[in-house]
């Protein structure tokens, strides 16, 4: 019998070995009892107040569904001056993250220069922007420019680790072709490297872009300037009304700005 | 007496790499104190199996690789490239003279085959406008006519990861072109290509040393194809020179000791000259 005799001959089946099996299933035990300990310490137990105390909630709706756009030509004004601060922050960023992501890609900088500076970038990612905000105010007073400044430091960090995995993962064919032409490091930085990652970085450019903007409506919380500054007072002030139209304002704002930074990145990777 | 446009002289070369199955590190001799000369402009076909040390051999001529300490050195058109174990200052001015053509084109994906043409210019200018790519209006003609002289020229806008192999390599030759490179080496430029695009690319090779006088060294898989192309062969197996000789003369018992068992895969591939 032919068809016997083939499953004769035929391996079984690959398994994974029980010290793979052993160490899924430890991954998994480890992973719900991270939920578990931490089900208090994140006040999950509180979760009941959201129907307990609905008739808070419900006031706060009440005034949130009759938006209040009497003073809209100044929520425009400060989503304007929100987008700026994220337009400075996001051109500045990128200009901090392009050396430092050279210096910190193993295919281009030694070892002696890219763990120093990989810890530098460790470090502009490590602060939130709230803290690095509430710095930056000390330093040079309230107002857009500490907005700004925070920004620049944590997206500086983060895109350059962003912008220098994606030159360690270039083609090193076409760097190649550069230098046999006779070019100096510098030319292989220019022709070869940066034509194979400038479309990602803009990508990811626009992407901190669109974060940016979220984050500086945030920073104005703690008087960093733009429509997070006016939210927080008109929060102050219990006027829900005029919350209510300034977040409609951002949501509209930060959803246009994301429509339009996907279509652009779309059209570039 | 003229100094040889390129000479190897004892050149070793061996790869260390990482291997936790031998407990360390596994090493591999590439090239085992290889010498050759070319003192004219000729037409030089390596060949050999995989891993015999074509590839390795070639691009440390070009100082891509650098050899094994000891007394082995590179000197190309009478200039140093490297000696025990270091490339030399001048590297870069030596390179210049020198086109590079690989299996893989080395083009710049996202830039156009212009642009790609013109880095050839790389070696010559410098400062801002090498950086800015400010070329003049005798360098963009330099690029028209080197990429109008390998057929090529209608694509010069075009953006080089949208061109065909042949294309690619025709972009790769035309760069060399304006280099002005005087010796040419070629790294397997075939072996991605057709056999119709392939035997033009090597009439191109073999244009280069005919009209301009250039010294070629082409790596090659297919035996046929260096019979055919080029006037001397270098057969190379475990990293050493095993032929060096005319191309008429390079007979089968040759060939078999070369390859052994895989002698009819040597010859795949018929090109007709």
């Amino acid at each position: 019998m032919a068809s016997g005799s083939d499953e004769r001959g035929m391996l079984a089946p690959p398994t994974a070995p029980l010290t793979t099996r052993l160490a899924n299933l430890l991954v998994l035990l480890v992973v719900v009892s991270l939920f578990v300990i931490s089900f208090r310490g994140a006040g999950i137990p509180g979760v009941h107040l959201l129907v307990t105390k609905a008739a808070n909630t419900g006031s706060y709706l009440k005034d949130f569904l009759h938006p209040d756009f009497g003073d809209w030509q100044l929520y425009i004004q400060k989503m304007w001056q929100t987008i700026e601060i994220a337009i400075w922050a996001t051109g500045l960023s990128i200009v901090v993250a392009i050396p430092l992501s050279f210096l910190s890609s193993r295919n281009i900088a030694p070892a002696w220069i890219v763990q120093p500076v990989r810890g530098l970038t460790a470090l502009m990612r490590a602060f939130p922007d709230i803290v690095l905000g509430t710095a930056f105010i000390v330093a040079v007073g309230l107002g857009p420019l500490a907005g700004v400044l925070a920004l620049t430091v944590s997206n500086g960090g983060t895109l350059a680790k962003l912008f220098s995995e994606a030159v360690e993962n270039i083609e090193t064919a076409p760097v190649e072709g550069v230098r046999a032409t006779g070019g100096s490091k510098l030319h292989e930085i220019v022709w070869g490297v940066v034509p194979q990652v400038a479309a990602l970085w803009t990508s990811f450019a626009l992407y901190r872009f669109e974060s940016n903007a979220r984050s500086a409506t945030v920073l104005g919380l703690i008087g960093a300037g733009g429509i997070g500054q006016l939210l927080f007072d008109n929060l102050n002030g219990f006027a829900y009304s005029q919350v209510s139209a300034i977040a409609l304002i951002i949501v509209v704002a930060v959803t246009l700005i994301d429509i339009l930074s996907q279509q652009i990145r779309k059209r570039l990777v | 007496m003229p100094a040889p446009l390129v000479e190897v002289r004892s050149i070793s070369k061996t790869f260390t790499r990482k291997a936790k199955a031998a407990g360390g590190s596994v090493t591999h001799k590439a090239l085992d104190a290889v010498s050759f000369s070319m003192t004219t402009p000729e037409r030089i076909a390596l060949i050999g199996p995989s891993g015999s040390g074509k590839s390795t051999l070639l691009r440390s001529i070009s100082g891509l690789h650098t050899i094994d300490r000891g007394e082995g050195m590179v000197t190309v058109l009478g200039s140093t490239v490297q000696a025990n174990g270091r490339l030399s200052s001048d590297v870069r001015a030596i390179r210049s003279r020198m086109g590079m053509i690989a299996q893989q084109f080395n083009l710049v994906g996202r830039l156009t085959l212009f642009t790609n043409v013109a880095l050839g210019f790389l070696g010559k200018i410098s400062g801002l406008r090498s950086l800015m790519g400010l070329w003049t209006s005798q360098e963009k003609q330099t690029v028209m006519r080197a990429l109008n002289h390998v057929g090529v020229a209608a694509m010069a806008g075009q953006r080089a990861n949208t061109l065909s192999g042949g294309q690619q390599q025709r972009g790769a030759i035309a760069r060399a072109i304006v280099q002005g490179a005087e010796i040419v080496l070629a790294d397997e430029p075939v072996a991605s290509l057709d056999p119709v695009t392939a035997r033009k690319v090597m009439k191109l090779l073999v244009d280069l040393n005919e009209r301009d006088k250039v010294g070629v060294i082409v790596t090659l898989h297919q035996v046929d194809y260096a019979k055919t192309y080029c006037n001397r062969i270098l057969a190379l197996k475990d990293g050493k020179i095993v032929y060096d000789g005319p191309a008429a003369g390079l007979s089968d018992d040759i060939l078999k000791d070369i390859y052994g068992a895989e002698i009819e895969d040597a010859y795949w591939g018929e090109p007709h000259a």
